[in-house]
């Protein structure tokens, strides 16, 4: 084994993963909307038809239901199916599948059927794509018992985090952030990643107050963390990498640690996932706080049109002022 | 066009008198607050049993929606075993034992239409023997599932058969408030797949009409869409009063033609079903689900069934869940 690296963006590690996965494990099958000749809508499966043919990469007809719906079938039969939909924001038209079949085929069935189903989906805003291609929708998923999901943050984590997925036993939602396709880069190693799901990452040591984040918001959380440290204030940075599986004990670790906390999500405020990061900081470390933890979201509309789309997503301006308000607080 | 010879349509007959004769006994236990809500089979048996008969048990699946399983006696007594496990509300009655290539009970209309695509297409890849036959009804046809999952199929020719059992009603919804088209079976045509209409109320079309479906599946030729037209003779589930919208002169006439009395009546006339016979299949019948309803009875059942089974392993706050369960909860059976 060689410990080699190479810079790749995030989509180059996601599409060498899925090159090296469907090598090692002849049950994978891929199947979505354009994954075959036309190598995926932002080429996160290109050069998959041409290795592994016809039988194994499946252009679907537009059919989300049909997609997430047969892949329970798939999986029933014993293979590894991995199915792309196209944008997070289409899902709606597969929720009764993933919801209602796929998340509770081993608990209704007792476990006489696996559900090894990896759900791949890009998702997130900020690259001007209009209304549902742009949906954070994390926390609505996160409500459905039986499900992993999982967000990566960083091109490494991707590999690491992509082929852990594709091998759980258990259904994987695999949510790829828009803007950090080719966005994101760094050093992913050329051989097997392994980075097992529930394991938060701390991207950043600190001591005065912890950033909470996950997918791109981690690395928006990340550059307004690194300026601080000018201005005197030590802010830890928490990669969730997973929001179920939570590790819930990083989490506790890292704000027992600082005494001060801000989560930041993409999404609309109500029922975000940062609530249940604050109501799970509640539970485990309610005591160790010196003040209340404050929350960066999207805003309670739906997701706005491209003129619109730089006043809703959060960005390092208000992750910053968000942070700084904290620290006021004695 | 391959018929059931007097071998199996004895058999036939039996399996339909058998699931008429269970329905009833679970019928009575849901009035005895004995099991949950059950949706009765009765008008259902020639369909169900004619299209299961000609399967191959050891290749073929089978994925019912709800009504169906008392007719699915040919896959094995652990059906039956299971499907009182489902009726009580155990966890195990949605664990039919392997080889058994049955499904549990779906609760979504359409759902698993999508999933027989699959699991078609999964054997396929495989290189496996076999069809797969899915059962749902003319209102489950509405369903988005239903449009997704017979194009799809269409697309990849897998060996599929969609078995639209179409008893006239969708609880209180009549089939000419469902669609507007000719047929169910007429829909097969967007799909670019063959769709035919058969009487559901005589098992040996249904059969029929099955065994040529898995002929073309099998050779790969891809799915077939079979409508069987029934009348649904009972209510809709213990839940349910019919008497509310379904016409009693409908009802009458729906009643002279009953798959059972109709296949019974035949059969006597030509010397290949008795009174005794008939007398002795009954009994088996109620010892079988009164046998079957014991022993799920009797299926131990911890508090930790709450948490199994949703995850291969428990994550840290179900794991602090589950320690909650069992330190508040002491044993369920108690």
């Amino acid at each position: 084994m060689s410990n080699k690296e190479s810079e790749l963006s995030m989509l180059e590690a996601i599409n060498e993963t899925l090159h090296s996965e469907m090598e090692r494990d002849q049950r994978i099958v891929l199947l979505g909307e354009d994954v075959g000749r036309n190598g995926g809508v932002f080429r996160a499966t290109e050069g998959l038809i041409e290795k592994f043919g016809e039988n194994r990469v499946v252009d679907t007809p537009i059919s989300e239901a049909a997609i997430a719906g047969s892949a329970v079938g798939l999986a029933m039969a014993g293979l590894v199916p991995i199915a792309e939909i196209q944008f997070l924001g289409f899902s709606y038209q597969a929720m009764h599948q993933i919801a209602g079949q796929i998340a509770r085929l081993r608990y209704r069935t007792q476990s006489r059927f696996e559900p090894q189903i990896t759900i791949r989906a890009p998702f997130g805003g900020g690259v001007r794509t209009p209304e549902l291609h742009s949906d954070s929708l994390e926390a609505q998923f996160a409500n459905i018992p039986g499900l992993k999901i999982v967000l990566p943050a960083t091109a490494s984590d991707a590999k690491g985090l992509l082929t852990s997925a594709i091998r759980d036993p258990d259904p994987v939602l695999f949510l790829e952030p828009l803007r950090g396709y080719r966005g994101i880069r760094g050093l992913v190693p050329d051989e097997e990643h392994i980075v097992p799901i529930g394991q938060a990452n701390l991207v950043k040591k600190g001591n005065d107050v912890v950033i909470i984040s996950w997918s791109y918001q981690v690395e928006l959380s990340r550059r307004v963390a690194e300026s601080l440290e000018e201005e005197g204030i030590s802010a830890a940075v928490l990669d969730l990498r997973s929001i179920v599986p939570l590790d819930v004990e990083a989490l506790t670790q890292i704000v027992t640690h600082c005494g001060r906390a801000v989560v930041v999500q993409e999404a609309p405020e109500t029922g975000g996932f940062a609530s249940e990061i604050i109501a799970t900081i509640n539970d485990e470390c309610f005591w160790s706080l010196e003040a209340p933890v404050a929350r960066v979201s999207g805003f309670d509309v739906p997701y706005p049109v491209g003129m619109l789309e730089n006043l809703y997503v959060p960005d390092e301006v208000r992750i910053r002022s968000a942070v700084l308000k904290t620290m006021e607080i004695n | 066009m391959p018929k059931p010879n007097d071998k199996q349509l004895q058999m036939i007959l039996e399996d339909m008198v058998v699931a008429r004769t269970q329905a009833g006994r679970l019928w009575n236990l849901q009035r005895q607050g004995q099991v949950g809500t059950i949706a009765p089979i009765d008008g259902h048996e020639g369909a169900v049993v004619g299209a299961v008969h000609a399967l191959e048990t050891e290749s073929d699946w089978v994925l019912p929606q709800y009504r169906e399983p008392l007719g699915l006696r040919k896959y094995g007594p652990e059906v039956l075993d299971t499907f009182m496990l489902y009726n009580l509300g155990h966890p195990a009655g949605g664990h039919i034992p392997d080889p058994i290539k049955v499904t549990p009970s779906q609760i979504s209309l359409g759902a698993s239409i999508p999933h027989a695509v699959g699991l078609a297409w999964g054997m396929r890849l495989k290189d496996e023997d076999g069809v797969v036959l899915v059962f749902f009804g003319d209102g489950a046809s509405s369903e988005g599932d239903f449009y997704e999952a017979g194009n799809l199929a269409g697309v990849l020719k897998v060996p599929v058969i969609f078995l639209c059992i179409n008893n006239q009603w969708a609880i209180s919804t009549p089939t000419h408030m469902q669609t507007a088209a000719d047929s169910f079976a007429s829909k097969a045509e967007a799909f670019g797949i063959p769709g035919i209409t058969v009487d559901g109320n005589d098992p040996s079309s249904v059969y029929e009409a099955v065994s040529d479906a898995r002929i073309r599946a099998t050779s790969g030729k891809g799915p077939t869409l079979i409508e069987a037209t029934v009348y649904r003779l009972g209510a809709h589930t213990t839940a349910d009063d019919p008497t509310r919208y379904v016409p009693s002169d409908d009802l009458s006439a729906a009643q002279k033609n009953d798959p059972v009395h109709t296949l019974t009546k035949e059969m006597k006339d030509r010397g290949l079903w008795s009174d005794s016979k008939q007398e002795e299949v009954e009994t088996v019948a109620l010892e079988r689900i009164d046998d079957a309803f014991e022993k799920a009875k009797n299926t131990p059942l911890s508090v930790n069934s709450l948490m199994d089974h949703c995850f291969t392993s428990d994550t840290s706050r179900q794991s602090r869940q589950r320690s909650f369960l069992t330190n508040s909860a002491g044993e369920l059976n108690e």
